[in-house]
């Protein structure tokens, strides 16, 4: 039998360019199949060709980052990372944006984005243990954007909250440059042992290929090329349809019966079937495997009639996975399913002959070689040329700049630095979530990174061990300085997860660009991932997983270059955590890292002079690593009571933040010689605020001079009121109530 | 032959499609020393147990309405003769709302007030003691919420009767523990955060215990709820 052709020759290279193939692609599946490709297979080409799925263009400087060290588990490649966390115990982790879906329909754009993640992290034969989000919207001023915001944080809390996993850190920036291109990352973090990792594999010739979970619909269509792939103009209304609808109570359903699945042995390898629905999983699982597919489209369960073929094996429906099980195991595979109410349907068998086919029925509609799929795209090497905008930008001249004067202006300023919507509290968001479910978080939202128990409470294995998770990227330091600002994203997730006393140890990385097209959009891509490959040596931290997604543009503006990091560290003993709060009167507070004159792509300068210019912040690695390595040492030995990185705002904010937190006022005095609002607000890095005991002072500044960081004592925490000396002088009711308040303030406007 | 001692009773967790709170319950009860089994929601019998609770979560997926789809799953069957044989039964959170929907509580739970999702810690206020809450009335507590459906509302009768017969167990309070001019956060009547059935062993609440048992993880105040249960089943046995 041979496959049914159904594409005229002469039509084949117009339906490939509306599937967004380019001719070349299209020649090139001429010369891999030697003949017009069907209908079906083009449909399949086009999603497993497209960006999203491939990695066309980025492929090639992806290879810059290190991806392995001691204990790295599982690099790139799988549906998720996984590190080796002690103990027997293994973390799989990984981050994603679905930025355009949820630009056009926020709500379920955001829910299927955590169900997606979700999904790569239990195909890894890890149970989800928490998550992160990573948003950035436009200017709240605007009513579509609150509207992208409350939408978007309803639906990863509709979703995550369903599902029984916890979100417990995360990150959000209000920019303009994101008004017509939200970000919406999701991270996912797993828990497993170390010894039984599954891997995403469809091997053993005659082995029973079974499709479990949701049934199979128009929905979700070409998301990956249509969406994912292009940017946006007038018609993105009209891609609506594009976009799936999430069912949390399935994913929820599909969790526990995939983990009962491998916790009793019944499988070979597990898939998620996520862009490009059954042609991604399945053409994946089998090249990772070295083996062929064949796939009868009609055994797929429809929930419409009349479906095709390359409808079915594109669809993007949610909640739905690919199990691999030998024909011994398939009626306890098929029980366990059933047990959990759920569809478990044979689609297909594992083959010998290295194709992909697919059958409806009798009639063959696609066979391809499966590699040809999934490895077999072709490889872009775009034109890089440094913006213009950069030289202009960086060469603002910021000394002739009024600052405000004295302490009541500066004290004003302060006020409106606490309220501005890039560093007001995000509490507004975490309330929606639940951050708790599982019993295991130790650290909650709302500091500098959460920490996480290691453990299965519900199996009673409880440990004193946990893992602290940070995500972070300011973009506008990246559009200022890519390669520095991609270095700064990843230093400042290191940095938090240091100030609670744990030791970094892998990232996932989430690239979000404009088009790769544009050789200025690309060199911004290119020196990103420079910047961040050099900080990702530095504190020696491969990237294990991650996303790229370019054609983040509307009506032809790209948004701010976004690669954010996603970074997990380890705690030895939960017994030294620390956290931002100050905790008794009296303590001393110690400026550890140095204030330098940086206000460029502060948020006091877009707030102050509605400027975003300059260079960003100076970024020293070694003093970076110093820094962090100083202060995780004084947590550990229990003389840090509190820590807290200096941020948006600069070490006037972070010392309000220690205060809010610690429900404690403090009185410090900032003699660094430099102007006032400067002092108060340049954005430094390397730069983190403690408290400590007034007989551990000394000990703190020891460990200072030994690494050779700079340092300065403040003050002391206490009181009712933050007082800088000479320059801010506020109640602490007043700072809490403006900075806890400005979100919900600004939705309800 | 001196009497054997029985084994201590063991704590029935039922888990619907959908609950995601049965493993936290686990853990809270068998960090107090209480024994628990899960029991599948396709299950008929409760047998052998001296206890049950229905977990939070979203059975369901809380489609329909929350509770509405597990009140009539088969192990609720069991679980309403337990609670008429004046056996204790808790509902937490979705517990509660499905104890509400098989009318073994009075009232309903709508959506909160403000139409948000709240997850966050609370101040609670004992009005009275049952069969699962053994702490001096007028104390405050401190234990988390975490629901979108807390909204406590029920017709002025059935609101006369619960106060009548001093059957709200916890109110939604400030730091200070008053309720005159305090609302509740999800607009719940009366503040009302949990109540117990005429004969006082049914006990539903929104807040969740099991999350402040582990002071590591969240305080200590939820182990009220179920210290009360290990003192009864230690009279129980010896």
């Amino acid at each position: 039998m041979s496959v049914i052709a159904d594409l005229p020759a002469q039509e084949g290279p117009e339906l490939a360019t509306r599937l967004g193939l380019k001719i070349d692609e299209y020649e090139h599946i001429m010369r891999i199949l030697g003949r017009v490709p069907t209908v079906t297979e083009l449909y399949m080409y086009s999603l497993m060709w497209s960006e999203h799925c491939s990695y066309k263009h980025s492929k090639k400087y992806l290879r810059e980052f290190p991806t392995s060290g001691a204990h790295v588990l599982q690099g790139p490649g799988e549906n998720a990372g996984v590190i080796d966390v002690g103990d027997g115990w293994a973390v799989a982790f990984k981050m994603e944006t679905h930025n355009h879906p949820s630009a056009i329909e926020p709500y379920e754009g955001a829910a299927t984005g955590i169900g997606g993640i979700i999904r790569d992290i239990f195909t890894m034969g890890a149970r989800p243990i928490a998550c992160v989000d990573s948003l950035r919207f436009g200017s709240l001023d605007k009513p579509r954007q609150r509207y992208l915001f409350e939408g978007a944080v309803a639906g990863i809390g509709g979703y995550g909250n369903c599902i029984g996993v916890p979100t417990v850190a995360g990150e959000v920036y209000f920019e303009d440059a994101y008004e017509g291109n939200c970000i919406i990352g999701a991270m996912a973090v797993g828990l497993m042992r170390a010894d039984s990792i599954t891997r995403a594999q469809a091997s053993g010739i005659g082995n029973k290929i079974v499709l479990i979970g949701s049934t199979t619909g128009r929905d979700g269509i070409g998301g990956a090329s249509v969406l994912a792939s292009q940017e946006f103009d007038e018609g993105a209304e009209a891609k609506r349809p594009a976009v799936q609808v999430g069912d949390p109570f399935t994913e929820k359903l599909l969790i526990e019966a995939c983990l009962e699945l491998l916790d009793a042995d019944l499988l070979v390898g597990l898939g998620d079937l996520g862009a490009a629905g059954l042609t991604s999983s399945a053409s994946e699982m089998a090249s990772r495997a070295g083996v062929g597919l064949d796939i009868d489209v009609s055994a797929v369960p429809q929930r419409e009639r009349a479906m095709q073929p390359f409808e079915i094996m594109v669809s993007e429906s949610q909640e739905r996975m690919l199990a691999v099980c030998t024909p011994q195991n398939l009626d306890k595979v098929l029980a366990i399913g059933a047990k959990w109410g759920l569809l478990s349907t044979v689609i297909g068998e594992v083959t010998d002959t290295g194709n992909f086919v697919v059958r409806e029925g009798d009639a063959i509609r696609a066979e391809m070689p499966a590699l040809s799929l999934a490895d077999e795209a072709p490889e872009y090497d775009p034109e890089l040329a440094e913006p213009a905008y950069l030289k202009e930008l960086q060469n603002t001249d910021l000394s002739t700049l009024e600052h405000p004067a004295g302490l009541d202006a500066l004290t004003t300023h302060f006020k409106e630095l606490l309220g501005s919507h890039n560093i007001c509290s995000r509490r507004w968001i975490y309330e929606q979530y639940d951050q708790q479910v599982m019993n295991n978080t130790v650290v909650l939202p709302g500091g500098d990174a959460a920490v996480i128990r290691i453990g299965q409470t519900g199996r009673g294995a409880v440990t004193d061990r946990g893992i602290a998770i940070s995500a972070d990227c300011n973009g506008r330091y990246v559009y200022l300085n890519p390669r520095r600002g991609a270095a700064i994203a990843c230093a400042e997730a290191a940095r938090n997860v240091a100030c609670t006393g744990a030791a970094p140890v892998a990232i996932t990385d989430c690239l979000s660009f404009g088009s790769p097209e544009k050789p200025e959009v690309y060199w911004t891509f290119v020196e990103a991932i420079r910047g961040l490959a050099q900080a990702c040596r530095a504190f020696d931290v491969p990237v294990i997983s991650g996303n790229v997604s370019f054609y983040n543009e509307s009506f032809g503006q790209p948004i701010y270059p976004t690669p954010c990091v996603g970074l997990v560290g380890t705690l030895d003993s939960l017994d030294q955590r620390c956290t931002i709060a100050f905790k008794d009167a009296g303590d001393t507070i110690v400026l550890i890292g140095e204030t330098l004159d940086e206000l460029g792509g502060s948020e006091y300068l877009k707030l102050r002079f509605g400027l975003v210019a300059g260079d960003a912040p100076a970024l020293d690695l070694e003093l970076e690593r110093a820094v962090q390595e100083v202060v995780r040492g004084l947590i550990r030995k229990g003389i840090s009571k509190s820590a807290h990185d200096c941020s948006e705002g600069g070490v006037a904010v972070a010392l309000a933040e220690c205060a809010i937190a610690g429900r404690m006022g403090f009185e410090v005095a900032l003699d660094d010689g430099l102007e006032d609002a400067v002092s108060l607000f340049s954005e430094s890095q390397s730069r983190i605020v403690v408290s400590c005991a007034p007989d551990d002072t000394d000990a703190v500044l020891d460990a200072c001079e030994a690494r050779g960081v700079p340092f300065a004592v403040l003050g002391d925490t206490g009181g009712t009121w933050l007082r800088i000396v000479d320059k801010v002088n506020l109640s602490l009711a007043e700072a809490t109530q403006v900075w806890t308040s400005s979100l919900e303030d600004a939705v309800r406007q | 032959m001196p009497p054997r001692p029985r084994p201590r009773p063991r704590v029935a967790v039922v888990v619907f499609p959908g609950s995601n709170c049965e493993q936290d319950v686990a853990y809270a009860l068998n960090w107090l020393g209480l024994d628990s089994a899960y029991v599948w929601h396709g299950d008929h019998s409760l047998d052998g147990f001296g206890a049950v609770v229905l977990p939070g979560g979203f059975s369901y997926g809380d489609y329909l309405r929350c509770g509405a789809i597990a009140r009539f799953s088969p192990i609720m069957d069991a679980v309403t003769r337990f609670a008429r044989a004046g056996r204790p039964v808790l509902g937490i959170c979705n517990g509660f709302q499905i104890l509400a929907e098989a009318h073994l509580l009075p009232g309903a739970l709508l959506r909160n007030a403000g139409l948000k999702f709240i997850c966050r810690d609370v101040a609670l206020r004992v009005e009275a003691r049952c069969d699962w809450l053994d702490a001096p009335t007028g104390s405050v507590l401190h234990l988390p919420i975490n629901h979108n459906e807390g909204n406590f509302v029920c017709d002025s009768a059935t609101l006369d009767d619960l106060r009548a017969d001093d059957r709200v167990i916890v109110r939604y309070c400030d730091e200070e523990g008053r309720t005159d001019g305090v609302s509740a956060p999800n607009g719940a009547l009366d503040n009302i955060a949990g109540i117990t059935n005429a004969a006082r062993n049914v006990f539903g609440l929104m807040p969740h215990p099991e999350r402040a048992v582990d002071p590591t993880v969240g305080g200590s105040d939820g182990q009220l709820v179920f210290q009360s249960l290990l003192q009864q089943f230690t009279q129980e046995v010896f």
